[in-house]
Order: structure tokens, then C-alpha cells, then sequence
């Protein structure tokens, strides 16, 4: 019987992750070196082949327990554990999917708040300028966390370098990037 | 010769060394470098960690400028947009039903016909074979080449350089006068995208890779990722606190490297930007 005959059924989240991804959980036979080699497993509550087992389960309170998790919002897609795994399992693909999941069904881990503004704030900036603006950056995520003081003594050392621009550039295309976003937004329920 | 130029955002701001390294490098080899006309951000770590259409569409508009502009070929120094633009190329050519959702979200058409080259693949394609006699002031300095994951991985992608020992660096290190060493952290994530929202993080991954460079005596960390620069140069207090002790090994660029190499002047390759000071 050839691997994929012997998955041939996978259902839950796995399956909605191969149908929407193509990865496949299934193939994944707990080596491990993809925890052992995240960066970041440390800072997990599940490292890595914690979420492919528990993929595996197909057990909703599981699932439910990787959309919830601090884990898929820490993870770096460094691609390290892609590049190690003997299966071949785009792991990195996979967290990308249970993101945006995550975020459209309200499940962002709370302590991922953080991490996820600044995504958010990156976005807005190119949003509405076509290319990222660093100050502007900066000062919206400081208003959606109110960490107003980190950062304050890097910002002039970078201004005396020329390395942080007063202005933001505005490409022309700026109706065409912003369109861009609204066309995935409205497929998304409005997350960014 | 010419060659479009994808710079980036770090690169027309935080990073604006690199640009000045990569024009510099370029200008005295002879390579025109040009700027593809009204350039978007790619969307990086945030878009495709929060929503894979705009991790596609973003990067997709960028090419069909290029393909628009008449380029054939673009050089993307910073690498995590050149993983991005490559990631979305092959994307679209994997799934060609992609096409059509991305060309009327940008309104654009997209072939998939201009080619990519990271700044290693560039400068080996076009500065290596003529550099013969024009290294007047080899760099000998003991160097750690870093290449941080976005330049080698995904290889089934990127398909460039080895993803546990890469070696392009270093022998581009070689050629400039100076001498690579063995060192564990080569590919190994600095922390990046989490460089403002999880500082903490980047002490840790970032102070380990700067202890191994300088536990095994490398006097400069060689990049071409303006993450990774700003992560080991700016960083370095967040650094140097972690790790308890203070290390002050500059972080330059390969281009710079290569441009002190060839005799132009240090200001011209953007030395006096950094936090570390450069004193070698």
C-alpha cells in the first residue's frame, strides 16, 4: 500500500490544510528535527512536530488547541524545519495557512498581540503609500500597543546615520496597491 | 551592461548602505543598475503571514513593472524580498490558475519572464569573471560569511546555494582578499520580523550567532540581508545584553566588502552608517 493510499482519508483540519496548501500533515512520522532545529521551539507552547501530531489526531479540541496556540504566531518561516524534514513537508506553508485562519476566526493567541499589530501596522503603511515608511510604521504600531517608549533611543541614532526617511514615498500606483488590498480583504472578512 | 534593480524598502531607508555598496560595486565594474519605475513593497513577513493573496499579488505587480519596462533580467539585493519575488514566481508558474486572480487584482499583465538574481548570483555573474587585477586592497580580515535563511531556503525554490553550508560567500570573500571561516551559524534565523514586536527574541538568536563568529575569531560578519544587518548592527545592545558580555565585531555588507576591496572610498559605501563602528 503506497503512502498515499494509506492516508487517503484525512479529514479536519489536515484535510482542509492539504485541500488549501497541498502539505500533508499525514507524511509527517515524528523525527523530530524540525523541533530540534527551530530557532524558536523554545518560545512554543508546541514546537513543530507537536502541531503535526496533533494534526493528526483529528481530534477538533486539538485543532482547536493549534489555532489558539502562541506557537503558529512566534514562528519565524525561517524555513529551517522544510529544509530538514526527511518528508519533505512545507511546515512553513502550513503555519502560514493556520495564521490567517487563526486570525479570520477571532483565535489569535492573546499574547501574539504584539506580533500581530506589527504585521498590521506594516501593512497599513504600505497600504496607503505602495512601500513601507519606517517612522510612520513605527508610530502606528505604538498606537495600537502602546509601547510608546521602545525604540525612542534607537530613532535619532538612525535619523544622525540617514537611515530613517521624514517623508514617506508615494509611488503612483497607490489606487492599484490599495486595491490590491481591498480585493483581499473583502475574500477575508476585513482582517487587515 | 544593463540590469534592473529591485532595491526594497530597508534599502531606501534603514539600509541605505546596502544601495549605496550595490551602486558603488556596480558603477566601477560597469554595470548600469536601473530602478524599476514605481516599485511597491513586496508585503514580506507581514503579508504572507497574514493573508496569502497579498503575499502573491504584491510581489507580482513588482514583475510586471519590470516585464513592462522592457527588463529581462533584475538584481534583488535585500533577501528576504528576493525570496518573496522568487517564492511568488514560482507560485504562479506552479498553479497557473493563480494567474488570473493576481493580473486582475493588479490590473497588470504577468508573463513570468524577467529572471532574478539574489546580490551573490549577481555579482558571480557579472563582477567575478572580470575582477582579475583590479583587487588593489585585499580585505585581510578573518570573516564569518552569514547568509540567514532567506537567501538558501526554501532550496527547492531558490534552488541557489547548499541550505546547511553555503559556500558562494565565502568564495566571493576569497577573490576580495579576505579569509572565510568554518563557523555553525551560517544559515541559522537572526530573528527578523520580530526585530520591534519580540526584541527579547532577536538578543537571543542574534547574540548566538554573534558569539560563534567571535568564539572562533572572526573579526567582521559578511551579509546580503538587510534584516540581518540592522538585526546584528542595531540590535546589538538588546545584543550585547543577553549574552552579558560586549562584543564589537562589525557587520558589513558583502558589497561593501567588495567595494573596499576594489579601492573606493569608505564613505561612498555607506561605512560611517553603522551602530558597530567599522574599524578594520
Amino acid at each position: 500500500m503506497s503512502a498515499e493510499t494509506h492516508h487517503s482519508v484525512i479529514s479536519g483540519l489536515a484535510g482542509e490544510i492539504l485541500e488549501h496548501t497541498g502539505v500533508k500533515a499525514s507524511h509527517c512520522y515524528q523525527c523530530g528535527k524540525c523541533s530540534a532545529g527551530c530557532p524558536l521551539s523554545e518560545e512554543m507552547e508546541y514546537p513543530p512536530s507537536y502541531i503535526m501530531r496533533m494534526l493528526q489526531t483529528d481530534d477538533p479540541v486539538m485543532e482547536e488547541k493549534i489555532l489558539r496556540s502562541f506557537t503558529i504566531w512566534v514562528c519565524l518561516t525561517c524555513e529551517m524545519c522544510y529544509s530538514r524534514c526527511p518528508m519533505s513537508i512545507d511546515i512553513p506553508k502550513m503555519m502560514d495557512y493556520l495564521r490567517e485562519k487563526s486570525l479570520k476566526e477571532g483565535k489569535a493567541n492573546p499574547r501574539a498581540k504584539h506580533i500581530i499589530a506589527f504585521h498590521k501596522s506594516f501593512l497599513d503603511s504600505i497600504r496607503t503609500t505602495g512601500r513601507l515608511y519606517e517612522i510612520g510604521l513605527l508610530v502606528d504600531y505604538k498606537a495600537r500597543t502602546f509601547k510608546v517608549m521602545q525604540d525612542m533611543i534607537l530613532a535619532p541614532k538612525m535619523l544622525v546615520r540617514g537611515k530613517l526617511n521624514i517623508f514617506p514615498e508615494l509611488i503612483k500606483g497607490r489606487a492599484g496597491v490599495s486595491s490590491i488590498f481591498s480585493r483581499s480583504n473583502k475574500k477575508n472578512k476585513k482582517i487587515i | 551592461m544593463t540590469l534592473g534593480l529591485y532595491p526594497g524598502c530597508s534599502l531606501k531607508g534603514s539600509s541605505r548602505e546596502y544601495t549605496e555598496s550595490v551602486l558603488a560595486v556596480a558603477q566601477a565594474c560597469g554595470i548600469e543598475l536601473v530602478e524599476i519605475e514605481d516599485w511597491n513593497c513586496c508585503g514580506a513577513t507581514a503579508a504572507h503571514n497574514l493573508n496569502k493573496e497579498l503575499s502573491l499579488a504584491l510581489p507580482a505587480r513588482i514583475l510586471s513593472l519590470a516585464e513592462k519596462q522592457g527588463m529581462n533580467e533584475i538584481v534583488v539585493p535585500c533577501a528576504a524580498c528576493y525570496s518573496r519575488l522568487t517564492v511568488t514566481k514560482y507560485e504562479i508558474a506552479e498553479h497557473p490558475e493563480l494567474n488570473e486572480t493576481i493580473t486582475k487584482a493588479n490590473g497588470l499583465e504577468y508573463t513570468g519572464s524577467v529572471g532574478i538574481l539574489n546580490i551573490i548570483q549577481m555579482l558571480d555573474k557579472y563582477v567575478t569573471p572580470n575582477l582579475e587585477g583590479r583587487i588593489i586592497k585585499p580585505f585581510e580580515h578573518k570573516v564569518a560569511c552569514y547568509y540567514g535563511c532567506l537567501l538558501v531556503r526554501p532550496h527547492e525554490i531558490l534552488k541557489f546555494d547548499r541550505e546547511e553550508d553555503p559556500q558562494s560567500m565565502d568564495e566571493l570573500m576569497l577573490k576580495a582578499g579576505a579569509t572565510p571561516i568554518d563557523w555553525a551559524f551560517k544559515t541559522e534565523c537572526c530573528g527578523a520580523g520580530l526585530s520591534v514586536s519580540r526584541t527579547s527574541s532577536v538578543g537571543r538568536l542574534s547574540g548566538e550567532i554573534l558569539k560563534d563568529a567571535a568564539d572562533r575569531g572572526a573579526e567582521a560578519i559578511i551579509v546580503a540581508c538587510p534584516m540581518c544587518q540592522s538585526n546584528l548592527d542595531m540590535r546589538r545592545e538588546a545584543i550585547n545584553s543577553y549574552l552579558g558580555e560586549k562584543i564589537d565585531i562589525p557587520v558589513l555588507y558583502a558589497t561593501q566588502v567588495l567595494g573596499l576591496a576594489l579601492g573606493l572610498e569608505r564613505k561612498a559605501l555607506g561605512l560611517q552608517r553603522h551602530f558597530v563602528p567599522v574599524n578594520i
